[in-house]
């Protein structure tokens, strides 16, 4: 059951390989993200294997990581149908294999048990997101391919290094060499504590590098600014919930061993750390694209110091996650709109958007709002669910630092959003055919939006079952 | 045994030292190629001749000893480039440094508080050292293919460290974890070669500063 | 003891010539000539010193010093180490200080002798002797740390007679393999062969150390070679001294296995001087440093 949930989307990758036809490879897309959703949701309600050397297993963490994997990639392959349909000069096999392939291998890193198992997930996702962001061809999108290619790569041997010290802990501590987590959580009281540490700071930064917390992040930027929007949401709420997934397996681990308050202390510093960063770099930033990666940046943050903080701001960090996902699903795809249509994604060269591109430059807009943490998106309730958790635990500072830069954040982002949204239109006086918004095209960015918006006004039962039971694998067991 | 083991260490320091201080690129995959080979030696020399080091041993010397430098010959043929230009610190101080970092991980290593199995083997001080030696590499070479190279070696740094680890991880992820590689070192020629070609023949990645704030 | 010193110094004056014909016999083979005779530096040598000198008038007493010193120099030194079965006739704690700064004083006379002539070319090869020794001593001194440390005796000649009992030793195997390795290229350097000098090039632009000697003549010109000789034949020795046999019985047989260490080793140098090229100017600092790391890398490799 869990294999197919990974080996259907290969399935279909292949499939894409060796079809022929250029116009019957997109609509494999949306088939394949759609049956994965399907099975996603039937796999969900069941616990874990049990047994210690599993190597696939699904349990809360896992569950929630899968559901918001599969919801955004599921919404974004109908954009995708319609992206593809406006670009059908430029060959998309190689494309849409990786598409599939990415969310086959973001599946397998949700439900590996293996620590070995997820890295492998890992770095298939980093290798074949790489020819995603290369799509449109210039010289700027190499350049931004070269980078990501090299940074993740290296942070991620870097975790390598961080699970082999882990299993040196094990072998030291234990007596064999096991990686399997269900193990390491069984046994944490017995691994090597200075090996375990190191360990677990070398799985921080290697896994941070992917998940672009500051200062590891600065492969961000260009990767999601060149990359087109698909791609852009598809990474920003995809690939950093898989990377952050693995980092919470550190955590658990740590937990298991004790450990937990070094390892919050840790996750803590690279949290506001990354809050600083988006504050600073996000003022003034005239590119859309690039804007919407400071902003990925500051909530990965927001979901780092969530979960170092413990309690109350775990259960909104997990739900933070969900929302986050969506709505930069949502902005990025939109940006990807409204940039095809001026033919340059700089501020400067695109004003007043909402009167050409009402649907498109209104998510953006809302999205905007939604992202920065305003009512009544969720985004707001999950945010404050964390701000009371910082308060309850005692870190009065700490609160008002967040509360401040993301003030910061939002002023910074609204001074480059709603000159490109609202006001006069610029360059009007067109010659050819533009992108003008479809169904395909609009409609997922405005489905997301939705979905944002109505959670914020009720979450189902499940769903916060869901989070609840995630928040908890993260705390000491009583 | 353990005197074999020794030994191709100690020529897996020497051939890091080598890559460091040559700017010849062909010499340099051939020596990361050598590197790779030997490494996939120790396995079954380290723990036993069993199936699991035999597979990881032939898998190993296959990939990064036959495939992967391959592919690198190949890209540097394509590419038509044959020499490094100047590293960003220069020769000597590289040398240097790398001279540097292998003893602090020879000092370093006997420190760590190992297991008294692992205690005077010279298998984490020479993991310490390469992995010093490709994180150099990476950041102080200017051509993309030399930084690629410098990927490499680390990875063989993580390699020579997992070897004590052998039995944490299955021949199945071990599998996975050199074709990954390979796919990795496979994307990044082809990323090269597009480089090559939207910057005027040159894999010089100090042209790659056009994204900036 | 008289006959040990007669052996000694038999072997010091007769062998060195025959070393040089060696090399040049093992290029001309490999590049598929006849060459010229075995005995032919000899030969060179007699006639030589049958000639009359012609010296510049610019010259000073220095000029006439060079070649003598470069003579009396290995001389000294060979007094030193041990050849083969003969022990060495002067041994003290740290003598190996003495040995590496009496090449560096012979050095100081030629390069004062190249530059008492005024002439451009010897000043260039000059300064680009002085540079590849500076770079290349670090590395001697590094090697004989290594041996000091395997034998434990800070003089030259229990230091290399012992060197055969450790071969075999695995902790002093590797790092006695680097610092033989890294001796052997400073060898090529401080002799100015292959790779770092061209013996056999007439172009001065491009030469080192015959540059430096171009305006000598006659029984001057007879010493430096006669001296150049000896000089590899000193520095050989304390390289074949790494790959003697354990001792057998008697002193002769020990000398004789020396005599053709000696010979082997001079046949290698032919083969690595016909097999590479002679290195860019700019690339023979990197080596010489690379050679240093090296045997630092020896020497942390022992100290472990």
């Amino acid at each position: 059951m869990l294999e197919t949930i990974i080996l259907l989307p290969a399935a279909a990758a292949l499939l894409a390989g060796l079809l022929p036809w250029a116009r019957l490879r997109p609509l494999l897309v949306p088939a394949t993200a759609l049956a994965h959703l399907v099975l996603v949701c039937r796999a969900l309600p069941a616990g874990l294997p049990g047994t210690e050397y599993a190597m696939l297993g699904i349990d809360a963490l896992g569950g929630l990581t899968l559901l918001v994997i599969s919801l955004l990639y599921a919404v974004s392959s109908l954009y995708a149908f319609g992206y593809l349909r406006c670009h059908q000069e430029w060959d998309n096999r190689i494309f849409i294999c990786c598409l599939l392939l990415f969310l086959s291998a973001m599946s397998l890193a949700a439900l590996a048990r293996h620590l070995g198992l997820l890295w492998v997930a890992v770095e298939t996702t980093t290798l074949v997101s790489a020819p995603l962001i290369y799509y449109n061809r210039n010289k700027y999108s190499i350049e931004a391919t070269w980078k990501y290619l090299l940074l993740c790569s290296v942070g991620i041997a870097l975790a390598m290094l961080g699970i082999l010290f882990v299993a040196y802990a094990d072998l030291k501590g234990y007596g064999e060499a096991n990686i399997q987590l269900d193990h390491l959580i069984k046994n944490g009281f017995l691994l090597s504590r200075p090996w375990l540490r190191a360990g677990f700071v070398f799985l921080l930064v290697g896994f941070g590098t992917k998940m672009g917390l500051a200062p590891l992040h600065t492969w961000k930027p260009d990767a999601y600014g060149e990359a087109p929007g698909l791609v852009g949401g598809l990474l920003a709420g995809g690939l950093t919930s898989v990377a952050f997934l693995a980092i919470l397996r550190a955590m658990q681990i740590m937990t298991a061993a004790g450990q937990q308050a070094i390892a919050r202390q840790c996750l803590l510093a690279l949290g506001v750390t990354s809050l600083l960063f988006a504050a600073v770099f996000v003022i003034r930033q005239h590119d859309i694209k690039r804007m919407l990666a400071y902003s990925s940046v500051e909530h990965m943050g927001i979901l780092a110091i969530g979960v170092a903080v413990g309690g109350l701001a775990t259960y909104g960090a997990m739900f933070h996650l969900l929302n986050n996902a969506l709505t930069k699903g949502a902005l990025f795809m939109c940006a990807g709109n409204i940039h095809r249509h001026y033919g340059s994604k700089r501020q400067c060269e695109i004003l007043g958007s909402l009167k050409v591109l009402p649907v498109s430059a209104g998510v953006f807009l809302a999205g905007f709002l939604a992202i920065a943490g305003s009512p009544p998106f969720a985004l707001f309730l999950s945010e404050f669910t964390i701000l009371r958790g910082i308060f309850n635990t005692g870190h009065p500072v700490l609160c008002y630092l967040f509360i401040l830069l993301l003030v910061v954040i939002f002023i910074g982002m609204g001074s480059t959003v709603i000159p490109v949204t609202l006001g006069p239109t610029y360059g009007e006086e067109v010659e050819s055919p533009r992108y003008r918004d479809t169904l395909l095209t609009a409609g997922p960015p405005l489905l997301l939006l939705l979905a944002v918006f109505g959670l914020g006004l009720y979450l189902p039962e499940p769903l916060r079952l869901l989070f609840e039971n995630a928040a908890a694998a993260l705390e000491v067991p009583q | 045994m353990a005197n074999v083991v020794n030994i191709i260490l100690v020529a897996v320091i020497l051939l890091n030292f080598y890559v460091l201080g040559t700017s010849r690129l062909g010499a340099c995959v051939q020596a990361v190629a050598l590197q790779g080979a030997l490494l996939s030696l120790l396995p079954p020399l380290v723990n036993g001749w069993s199936i699991h080091g035999l597979g990881l041993a032939g898998g190993a010397f296959l990939l990064k000893g036959l495939i992967i430098p391959w592919l690198l010959l190949r890209a540097i043929r394509q590419l038509r480039i044959k020499r490094e230009i100047e590293p960003r610190i220069g020769y000597i101080p590289t040398l240097v440094l790398g001279t540097v970092t292998t003893a602090a991980a020879f000092i370093f290593g006997d420190q760590l508080p190992l297991l008294p199995a692992h205690l005077h083997s010279m298998i984490i001080p020479t993991s310490l050292a390469t992995l010093a030696a490709g994180f150099l590499m990476l950041i102080t070479r200017r051509k993309a293919i030399t930084q690629v190279l410098g990927y490499l070696i680390f990875e063989n740094g993580i390699f020579v460290f997992g070897i004590l680890l052998a039995e944490a991880m299955p021949l199945m992820v071990e599998a996975g974890v050199l074709l990954d590689m390979l796919v990795a070192i496979f994307v990044m020629g082809i990323v090269m070669n597009h480089i090559n070609r939207e910057f005027s023949s040159s894999i010089d990645t100090d042209h790659l500063n056009l994204l900036r704030e | 003891m008289l006959t040990h010193l007669l052996a000694h110094l038999l072997l010091l004056f007769v062998l060195p010539p025959l070393l040089a014909g060696v090399i040049a016999r093992t290029k001309a083979v490999i590049a598929g000539r006849r060459g010229a005779p075995l005995l032919q530096l000899y030969f060179d040598l007699w006639k030589l010193f049958r000639k009359g000198m012609v010296i510049s008038s610019t010259t000073t007493w220095v000029f006439r010093a060079g070649p003598v010193i470069g003579l009396a120099v290995p001389v000294l030194a060979s007094l030193f180490i041990p050849m083969g079965g003969i022990r060495a006739p002067i041994s003290f704690a740290g003598d190996l200080i003495l040995f590496v700064y009496l090449f560096g004083l012979a050095r100081f006379f030629t390069v004062l002798a190249a530059l008492d002539t005024g002439s451009s070319f010897e000043g260039m090869g000059a300064a680009r002797e002085v540079t590849f020794s500076c770079l290349a001593e670090p590395t001697i001194f590094v090697i004989f740390i290594v041996l000091a440390r395997i034998s434990g005796s800070f003089s030259l000649d229990p230091m290399l007679d012992s060197l055969q009992n450790h071969i075999a030793h695995p902790e002093a195997g590797v790092p006695l393999l680097l610092a033989g390795v890294c001796l052997f290229v400073v060898l090529l350097a401080e002799n100015c062969r292959i790779p770092f000098d061209d013996p056999n090039t007439h172009l001065e632009l491009t030469m080192i150390h015959e540059v430096m000697v171009l305006d000598h003549s006659g029984p001057d010109l007879a010493l430096i070679l006669y001296g150049a000789a000896m000089k590899f034949l000193v520095m050989g020795a304390v390289l074949v001294s790494f790959i003697m046999p354990p001792h057998p019985a008697s002193w002769f047989m020990e000398t004789a296995a020396f005599t053709s260490g000696l010979l082997l080793l001079a046949v290698v140098v032919g083969l690595v001087e016909s097999a590479m090229a002679r290195l860019r100017l700019i690339r023979v600092p990197q080596l010489l440093v690379g050679t240093s790391l090296l045997s630092i890398f020896a020497l942390v490799l022992l100290l472990r």
